[in-house]
């Protein structure tokens, strides 16, 4: 089961995926697309990760060693979870003016409303 | 693998599968929550304590805040544009 | 397209993408092997610059460049969404109604735990080149402390406290004052936001260099934004109402 955890991610990105196409509700697509992202930051984590080794961060009680995991998708997993944070509260933002123009929240009708 | 990996990975795949699952939005902000907690003790699992700490911040508190103020927020606005509907004067839709 | 001919469509673009996922994975070294160049090449540097913390030193030594963008994008959205929730001109801003009961025993804790997780959050900041942390967690933890005043149950009380003009201000300037760091370590080291500052010993708080500065200014700029943010929401929710409304 080697390969447990990159399935894990791959299945999560999917699933978002999923509810985002079978959604009837905007704001339910939204939180879809954050189960995708989360999806990611496994998957990025998962291939950093070492066996029985230590995190990153050295100190008194860890003298620094090479015997630790990836900091660098690290790095980019954590600016991305924060950044990605507000891009939701837009999105949300954007559900809010959509049912004050149009009336509803539901993608189907949305697609049916022009002009 | 270690048995506690491999927990830790399966417990956020079975709660995002009841986020997705959930089709009330009100309710998705819960079950959203709990999976930013399941997620965080992954990221600790993992060796990764920063991501984990932003994470628990973001995941659990900060994203279903914003989910339920916006659910509030388009509940309010339908059903003030429900009670209007009768009275409205110049007869738009 | 109907919700059957979308979701045979997923079906069919989802399958392809799981079958090639699959052959992908099968082919990358196995979930926890011992083959990581970059980590071999990222700690040694981090070291040899004093951070103890080798997350940090990725995000605001060695790859600075892509945390100037990221919090470039957060500023970017925080306007965005504000801008999108701002009270139109049909909608007028009433005060807030201070209505709800809540138990004594979460008052008390939301009034005990505030405080307390503000300077959690001050310490998270500060500490962030050498403990695990930094101005990103630390942000966040600080705008969630502001806000247990909100799960207190008064919504009055957190909106005297949180005067909207400070925290604009402290998102706009922290974006700002990476740039004029990163411009300043460009006149210092010749590279723009290199590590320009002088390196004490590993593990001392002021040993990271530019590093410390780059946490403390992304620190006030995520408080200040997801502060701005929840402002926007709260907004919206609690005082915001149409005016045929407030006429009946």
């Amino acid at each position: 089961m080697n390969v447990l955890a990159y399935l894990i991610a791959g299945y999560l990105v999917l699933l978002g995926a999923y509810g985002i196409v079978r959604s009837q509700h905007l704001v339910h697509a939204v939180v879809c697309l954050s189960i995708t992202q989360s999806g990611t930051y496994v998957l990025l984590l998962a291939v950093g990760y070492q066996r029985s080794a230590s995190a990153p961060v050295f100190g008194s009680t860890t003298k620094p060693n090479l015997h630790v995991v990836d900091p660098v998708v690290q790095a980019m997993t954590l600016t991305d979870i924060v950044v990605s944070a507000t891009v939701t509260a837009l999105l949300l933002a954007l559900s809010v003016q959509i049912n004050k123009r149009h009336g509803t929240v539901d993608p189907d009708e949305l697609i049916a409303l022009r002009g | 693998m270690n048995a506690l990996v491999a927990l830790c990975l399966v417990l956020p795949a079975l709660a995002a599968t009841a986020v997705v699952l959930t089709r009330d939005p009100e309710r998705q902000a819960v079950t959203l929550s709990v999976f930013g907690m399941l997620l965080c003790l992954l990221l600790l699992v993992l060796q990764a304590p920063d991501v984990a700490l932003s994470e628990l911040g973001i995941g659990t508190a900060i994203v279903p805040l914003m989910v339920m103020l916006t659910i509030r927020t388009i509940d309010k606005d339908r059903r003030t544009r429900k009670s209007g509907e009768g009275t409205d004067k110049d007869g738009d839709s | 397209m109907s919700r059957r001919t979308r979701l045979l469509v997923f079906l069919v673009g989802g399958g392809v993408l799981a079958a090639a996922f699959v052959v992908g994975v099968l082919g990358i070294p196995g979930f926890g092997g011992s083959e990581h160049r970059y980590r071999d090449l990222a700690v040694p540097a981090a070291v040899a610059h004093r951070t103890a913390n080798a997350v940090a030193a990725v995000n605001f030594d060695q790859r600075a460049i892509d945390t100037f963008g990221e919090e470039t994008i957060l500023i970017a959205s925080t306007l965005g969404a504000v801008a999108l929730l701002r009270p139109s001109r049909e909608e007028t801003v009433r005060r807030p109604p201070d209505l709800g009961h809540t138990l004594e025993s979460t008052r008390l804790i939301g009034y005990v735990l505030m405080p307390l997780t503000l300077v959690l959050g001050t310490d998270v900041v500060a500490h962030g080149g050498i403990t695990p942390g930094g101005g990103f967690q630390g942000g966040v933890v600080l705008a969630t402390g502001l806000h247990l005043l909100y799960v207190t149950g008064s919504y009055p009380a957190l909106d005297r406290l949180r005067p909207l003009l400070p925290f604009r201000t402290a998102e706009a300037l922290g974006a700002a004052a990476f740039g004029v760091v990163g411009a300043l370590a460009l006149i210092g080291t010749g590279t723009f936001l290199g590590n320009a500052l002088p390196y004490g010993s590993l593990g001392q708080i002021f040993s990271t260099g530019t590093v410390q500065v780059l946490n403390l200014v992304v620190g006030i700029e995520v408080f200040g934004s997801m502060v701005v943010l929840l402002a926007a929401f709260f907004e919206q929710e609690i005082s915001v109402r149409k005016q045929d409304e407030e006429a009946r």
